[in-house]
């Protein structure tokens, strides 16, 4: 995986799952939390949502045959509330996701989502539940998430979306990988160090 | 020129005076960099990030701002190496080699020291006025209650800090949460925190950090104060804070981390500048009357979904429209009646502890109420410290031992039933009455299982009469 890609569009079939305020614990559960590389969190996204105990699928979009393949999840409001983990987007990300389109998303998730690559684009109430539509109506039609133009186009019909100007610079600059940008300014970093009181010593 | 204070700018929230003090630059996408004070690591967001440190060929630029702790994983009844969760003990191995490998000191199992990151760093003195601190846990909001800036963040995020000891943030506003007067007797900081995530929703702070203020805030002991932060998150506040007070420093006092003697002194001046200015603006205020907030208790799938002890379910006819979606999932989970009394609730379970509840004057609270009781036969009770020294200050005080007499399990330090990551879960349908912070659908362990949050008085009061009673009434 390159690191260091720009993420001007990004196309793919639709997935709508709907629901507001979808935690992070719902996303991935703490159990799945138990392992020292994300390599495999793709199996366990949503896992107790989409299975039941014994194991067996429950009616779930995810499990739906028609959005097999889909890579731009179309969600409600507040996605990715709770726990900071960024175990949930990587779970999504290595499942197939690649962007997400939503009403609005948790703070911590939405960043953790840019230093993934991936997008997440708010759109008006009216505006998602008319995209979500538009997927359950065809669920072959192509998404273009455009960070350029910041639209999304679906089934000919396109809607404006917001995203914070930063994440939005940091994906089509292909500088959403952020470390190396922070050290490339270790002088300035020592600077900082030096004028903060508790940081350099009382006494200095 | 090294300044021992900020230069006095009139109208500075306590935000705009940290954020600046910490600005290294601005970023090309727009953020800032911000340079990192405190960094707190735990073992379950941290090994992918020392990964890709050595991925890169990086090494930790200030090791000596990094600590390390484990809890999340840890059992609290047996914590005989190696584990029998095979995955926690590699868990376990990856930061102790990890922490080992960079020099970050660490606060292991066999620390006198160890426990849940959250109440540790207050504990020994790590957090401190005017610091910014990051952590790979969203409840790190806790530490804003001595007057830091405390963000929870991702294992990108705590990669970039290992790397750089900054984070590229964009600066949140600031909403005032401006509490009049004083809380109730019976009520506690837990109650105040719900009822505001309550008031303002759980996405009501997107873009926000509380500034929690008033004469109320102000009358509360750090412990409480530190229950209030924990929560913010909860608001959807990216941090919370209460300005340094005189209970701030008395509370730093002697802590070991804490500087001591002239150092101490001229801390206290830089601490005391740091507060926000009487004429600081905010971006938003939110008042309340201190007196009018009672013990509260978050049924639903999220800790808004709450309602005052002598209070009803609510409808969902009665809801607004926005809510109404999640109110009708978090009946379909939880399978309780619209519009029932709260009172009454049958409680299979009762757990105190967790970031937000886990500290000695939590189980006083709690301990006061068990005291000379017994716990109902048809609930399984759990007293679990946040961290070493407050299992130890519970024993030499006899909290303990009223645990136990009264029927609760007495365990060792841990996040335990509050994220269910050690074998601390509830089972099946189980309904759990808990001092925690998340009433999600399967936070505690069993994806059927279900989560009451309250006080720790209002929990103890649970757990004898085997349902929700108001702590405030009857033999209590």
């Amino acid at each position: 995986m390159s690191s260091q890609s720009t993420r001007v569009k990004v196309t793919g079939r639709g997935i709508p799952l709907p629901g507001d305020d979808i935690d992070t614990d719902r996303i991935i559960p703490a159990r799945y939390l138990r392992e020292i590389t994300f390599e495999t969190l793709g199996r366990y996204a949503f896992q107790d949502e989409r299975f039941d105990e014994s194991g067996k699928p429950k009616p779930h979009p995810l499990n739906d045959p028609r959005y097999k393949g889909g890579s731009v999840l179309v969600v409600g409001r507040n996605f990715g509330c709770g726990s900071s983990r960024e175990h949930a987007p990587q779970s999504l990300m290595r499942m197939g996701i690649a962007a997400f389109i939503g009403e609005s998303f948790a703070e911590i998730f939405s960043g953790n989502c840019t230093a993934l690559g991936l997008p997440a684009a708010r759109v008006s109430h009216e505006d998602g539940r008319a995209i979500a539509g538009l997927v359950e109506a065809d669920p072959a039609a192509v998404i273009t998430v455009d960070l350029d133009a910041q639209s999304i186009s679906v089934s000919g019909r396109r809607f404006a979306f917001t995203m914070p100007d930063a994440d939005r610079r940091s994906l089509l600059t292909g500088e959403w990988d952020s470390t190396a940008v922070l050290l490339a300014r270790r002088d300035a970093i020592s600077a900082a160090a030096a004028r903060i009181p508790y940081v350099h010593g009382w006494n200095a | 020129m090294r300044e021992m204070s900020p230069a006095v700018t009139a109208g500075r929230s306590l935000l705009d005076k940290v954020w600046d003090l910490h600005k290294v630059g601005t970023l090309p996408s727009g953020q800032d960099q911000l340079f990192i004070g405190l960094h707190l690591i735990h073992e379950v967001t941290s090994p992918q990030a020392f990964q890709a440190l050595a991925d890169r060929g990086l090494k930790v630029l200030y090791p000596g701002r990094t600590f390390a702790t484990v809890d999340h994983i840890v059992p609290t009844n047996d914590r005989r190496r190696p584990f029998a969760d095979t995955q926690a003990e590699a868990m376990m191995q990856a930061i102790e080699r990890n922490t080992k490998e960079h020099g970050i000191q660490f606060f292991g199992l066999g620390s006198p020291e160890q426990g849940i990151v959250h109440i540790i760093g207050p504990e020994l003195g790590l957090t401190q006025p005017g610091m910014t601190i990051a952590c790979g846990d969203s409840h790190t909001s806790t530490h804003g209650a001595l007057g830091s800036l405390a963000f929870g963040i991702g294992t990108s995020q705590i990669r970039d800090i290992l790397a750089t000891q900054t984070l590229a943030l964009t600066r949140p506003r600031v909403r005032r949460i401006e509490v009049s007067g004083t809380l109730a007797s019976g009520v506690s900081s837990k109650d105040l925190i719900i009822r505001i995530i309550a008031d303002l929703g759980v996405n009501g702070g997107i873009g926000f950090a509380y500034e929690y203020a008033g004469s109320a805030i102000h009358g509360l002991p750090m412990e409480a104060r530190l229950t209030l932060c924990n929560m913010s998150i909860e608001a959807g506040a990216r941090a919370g804070y209460v300005n340094p007070d005189e209970t701030t420093f008395a509370y730093l006092k002697g802590k070991k981390f804490a500087p001591q003697g002239a150092d101490f002194d001229k801390a206290l001046v830089f601490w005391k500048g740091i507060a926000s200015d009487p004429d600081a603006r905010y971006d938003d205020v939110f008042r309340l009357d201190g007196a009018s907030v009672e013990p509260m208790v978050a049924w639903g799938i999220n800790p808004g979904q709450a309602v005052g002890v002598s209070g009803r379910l609510p409808r969902v006819a009665d809801a607004r429209p926005e809510e109404k979606e999640t109110l009708r999932k978090a009946y379909e989970h939880t399978g309780f009646e619209e519009n029932r009394p709260l009172k009454g609730l049958p409680v299979d379970v009762a757990f105190v502890g967790s970031c937000t509840n886990g500290r000695i004057s939590d189980l006083r609270e709690a301990a006061r109420v068990v005291k000379g009781r017994k716990v109902s036969p048809r609930v399984t009770a759990l007293a679990v410290p946040g961290s070493r020294s407050v299992a130890r200050q519970a024993e030499a005080e006899g909290l303990a031992e009223i645990f136990r007499a009264a029927g609760f399990q007495w365990r060792d330090a841990g996040c335990s039933m509050c994220l269910a990551m050690n074998p601390d879960k509830l089972v099946e349908r189980q309904v759990c009455a808990s001092t925690s912070n998340r009433n999600f659908i399967g936070r505690q362990g069993s994806p059927r299982g279900r989560t009451l949050l309250m006080s720790p008085a209002m929990v103890a009061a649970a757990a004898c009469a085997g349902e929700v009673v108001d702590v405030r009434q009857g033999a209590v």
